[in-house]
């Protein structure tokens, strides 16, 4: 086999290429451990049991956007009997879950999504203050 | 059971007059917002701008300094240049600065175009726009004989110099346009605009109401409309 | 299936020119990107003038892809037997063109990814909506009658009886899909400028003298370059067609000019001025828009006159003079002076900025490849000798 050489070395390189995630990953420390939540200190019960948010947040919010700007409406009920005004940033952020970087992106950056909500949704009101 | 004729008549006919009940009914409580604009008033205070900065300081409304690629949702032009057809050479309020925004047509060319309902007439009378739908094709701009509404041709971000987190900005390649304020009327409060005005300028209010402040200040004012032979029925009315 | 293995083999200038191409449409592609990275604010549209370079090629594109039927009406029709071989280069055309269409009005669009909205909330009231279903639904006729019909031909047998209607259908639909276009402006009360009824007429007279003229250009070049040629009748009855077109859309814009100028009134009268001789000292339009009158007329004096319209060099020169002034008229023109004045009375004036034009060359760059991939298949199809007999007559169609 005249070729042996250039095999073989054709040959780890590949596997080195293949298995890059996984000793690139062991090599930076980088683990599997879920996404690092911020709960909110002061509420406990968010607008829906937190399984269903975990799951469904994204219908949710859909649905509270099509309540909100095609029928006009503006309030909202949750299971629990409290009643929110249906709003992204002055309820889900500055009523309870603080920030975009503590709370949404938390989740978000680990499973790699990024929705296009904040293209037009601002960050509450202290992260602007502090970006000016 | 059989229905006999007599009744099945009597049944029909009744249910026809409830529905037209109903709706008449439905007409008197209705609502239409328009908004009334004196314009004798407005002039009194000069380069007041202060409708426009409540505007756009509740809407996150960007201000671009390059004039082709404004976002206007209320602004100031010449009174000849938004009534053309109402005034001569010899009008005295011809350089006269007025108040343009959306007119909330009852009839609206830019809705009767939107090839996605991006933008809407509400059983309340306003044309709306949903940001979530619009796919910028601008042909609701196209098709707005008043020149009310502005494109996003850039992410408006850095224009928007103190962003108010209660109402969203809009991003690049959407069209906007004044929306008389839903989320205020929404918690009883009036448009930005009309609340800004010191002189009371702009008078807003329900034309479904005989009663309202708006109806008796037309029934007891000569005013204008933009454009009106193009059968729009815009609903902002310029008292003279 | 496709018989896209066809559009492989070639010479050194095919492949030339595919590169060419491609390199346009790379360059292209990258000032795409760049508009959508930073929006619209790329090209030299305004709050005023909202519609420009894109919107104005897709509006004269439609009208070549109409003019397919200029093509298909007389030979499955009427069984002008001379077309025989035409009809599958005017598919094929009107193919390429509503591809280009369907590409313009996607680089157009502020928001893109959210394109599907329009099937997604269909709303029939919008011109719009109705225009996608149109431009879809023609492109898939299109694209099927010229794959079974070349199919078949490959084969040396005669077409399925079914794509008879299909055929018949797409002549109506041919008319629809510009008149559909017409209407998404000639409906707009604030735009005196296309208000007008003779709008629709208009653009389907210009397009059955733009669409033939280019069909007219392309087959003598494929003479030049392959041993096929479609036939000097054909190419004759085209150059007829392209004359009569010319002369009525020339007619009916003098029509706009009287009906604008002899009435007076104010509306109807300033955008044609702006065309032609400007609007508070700006003009920037009207030397374009002479530059397309003149070139009308003398294209007329050379189809008008027999001598010169048997004569395929000055045939030639006659069509391109067709095509550049109807492409200017509507593919410059028409679209921008409906935005002067504005609503309320100012003049901004347009220029397209050099990456909207490099983005309009590219899509045109993909049309000519579209079409240069699609002709080579026919036209390698029809150069097989064993396989392609005698063109298909109506009765075996019908048979």
């Amino acid at each position: 086999m005249r070729d042996r050489g250039l095999i073989y070395s054709g040959l780890a390189i590949f596997l080195a290429l293949v298995t890059f995630p996984a000793w690139h990953n062991l090599s930076a420390g980088v683990t599997a451990k879920g996404p690092n939540v911020r709960l909110p200190a002061s509420e406990k019960q968010c607008v829906a049991p937190a399984e269903y948010m975990r799951t469904s947040h994204m219908t949710l919010l859909m649905n509270w956007r099509d309540e909100v700007v095609r029928a006009g409406g503006r309030d909202y009920t949750a299971p629990d009997g409290k009643r929110y005004v249906m709003s992204l940033t002055p309820t889900c952020l500055e009523q309870c879950h603080g920030t975009k970087a503590e709370f949404c992106d938390r989740c978000h950056n680990y499973a790699a999504v990024s929705p296009a909500c904040w293209n037009c949704h601002l960050d509450s009101r202290p992260v602007l203050r502090s970006a000016r | 059971m059989t229905l006999s004729r007599k009744a099945f008549l009597r049944v029909t006919g009744l249910s026809f007059l409830a529905v037209a009940a109903r709706k008449a009914a439905g007409a008197i409580t209705g609502k239409r917002w328009a908004m009334a604009i004196d314009v004798a008033k407005c002039l009194k205070q000069d380069n007041c701008t202060k409708c426009i900065a409540a505007c756009n300081a509740a809407h996150n409304v960007p201000s671009i300094p390059d004039r082709s690629h404004e976002v206007r949702w209320i602004w100031k032009d010449s009174f000849e240049h938004a009534l053309q057809s109402q005034v001569d050479e010899y009008s005295p309020l011809r350089a006269a600065p007025v108040m343009v925004l959306c007119n909330h047509c009852e009839n609206p060319p830019c809705v009767r175009v939107c090839p996605t309902q991006a933008t809407w007439k509400r059983d309340d009378g306003i044309v709306d726009m949903d940001w979530h739908r619009c796919i910028g094709c601008r042909y609701c701009m196209a098709a707005c004989p008043y020149g009310s509404r502005s494109f996003n041709w850039m992410d408006p971000r850095p224009y928007i110099h103190d962003p108010d987190p209660a109402f969203p900005t809009r991003t690049k390649g959407v069209v906007e346009k004044c929306t008389f304020c839903p989320e205020r009327l929404a918690v009883g409060r009036p448009p930005a605009c009309v609340e800004a005005c010191p002189e009371k300028a702009l008078v807003f209010g329900n034309l479904s109401d005989p009663q309202s402040p708006i109806r008796e200040l037309l029934a007891a004012r000569r005013h204008v409309r933009r454009k009106p032979e193009l059968g729009t029925g815009p609903d902002i009315f310029y008292m003279v | 299936m496709f018989m896209l293995e066809k559009a492989i083999a070639g010479s050194r200038r095919y492949w030339l020119w595919i590169c060419g191409l491609a390199l346009v449409i790379g360059i292209g592609l990258a000032c795409y990107l760049h508009q959508l990275q930073n929006g619209l604010v790329i090209t030299g549209l305004s709050r005023d003038v909202t519609w420009g370079l894109y919107i104005a090629q897709f509006t004269f594109l439609v009208g070549v892809a109409a003019s397919a039927v200029m093509v298909v009406l007389p030979y499955y029709l009427h069984n002008f037997k001379a077309f025989a071989r035409m009809t599958i280069f005017g598919e094929f055309l009107a193919i390429s063109a509503v591809i280009m269409c369907m590409c313009f009005i996607f680089v157009d669009m502020g928001q893109p990814t959210r394109v599907l909205n329009v099937l997604l909330y269909p709303t029939p009231h919008s011109l719009m909506f109705w225009d996608m279903i149109s431009l879809g639904g023609y492109l898939l006729l299109n694209a099927v009658i010229a794959l079974v019909t070349l199919r078949a031909e490959r084969e040396a047998v005669a077409p399925p009886r079914w794509i008879k209607p299909v055929i018949v259908l797409s002549i109506p639909w041919a008319v629809s899909i510009h008149t559909v276009t017409a209407f998404l402006y000639s409906g707009l009360p604030g735009r005196p400028l296309w208000l007008s009824a003779i709008l629709a007429p208009r653009f389907l007279a210009s397009a059955f003298a733009s669409g033939p003229a280019l069909l007219i250009l392309l087959s003598l070049l494929t003479s030049k370059l392959t041993r096929f040629s479609p036939g000097r009748e054909a190419i004759q009855k085209l150059a007829v067609i392209v004359t009569y077109a010319m002369v009525i859309s020339v007619f009916f814009v003098l029509m706009e000019f009287f009906t604008a100028f002899y009435s007076g009134i104010p509306e109807h009268t300033e955008s044609l001025r702006y065309m032609f001789v400007g609007l508070d000292g700006h003009a920037r339009l009207a030397p374009w828009m002479w530059l397309s009158m003149i070139l009308a007329a003398l294209s007329l004096v050379l189809l008008l006159i027999p001598r010169y319209r048997h004569n395929e060099k000055w045939l030639a020169l006659a069509c391109a003079m067709v095509f550049l002034s109807l492409w200017i008229d509507k593919g410059i023109g028409l679209i921008v002076a409906g935005f002067v004045p504005s609503p309320l009375g100012a003049v901004t004036e347009y220029t397209p900025t050099l990456p909207e034009s490099l983005i309009s060359l590219a899509i045109w760059a993909a049309g000519s490849l579209i079409l240069t991939v699609l002709y080579k298949v026919a036209l390698s199809v029809r150069e097989e000798p064993s396989l392609s007999p005698a063109p298909i007559s109506k009765a075996e169609v019908l048979a």
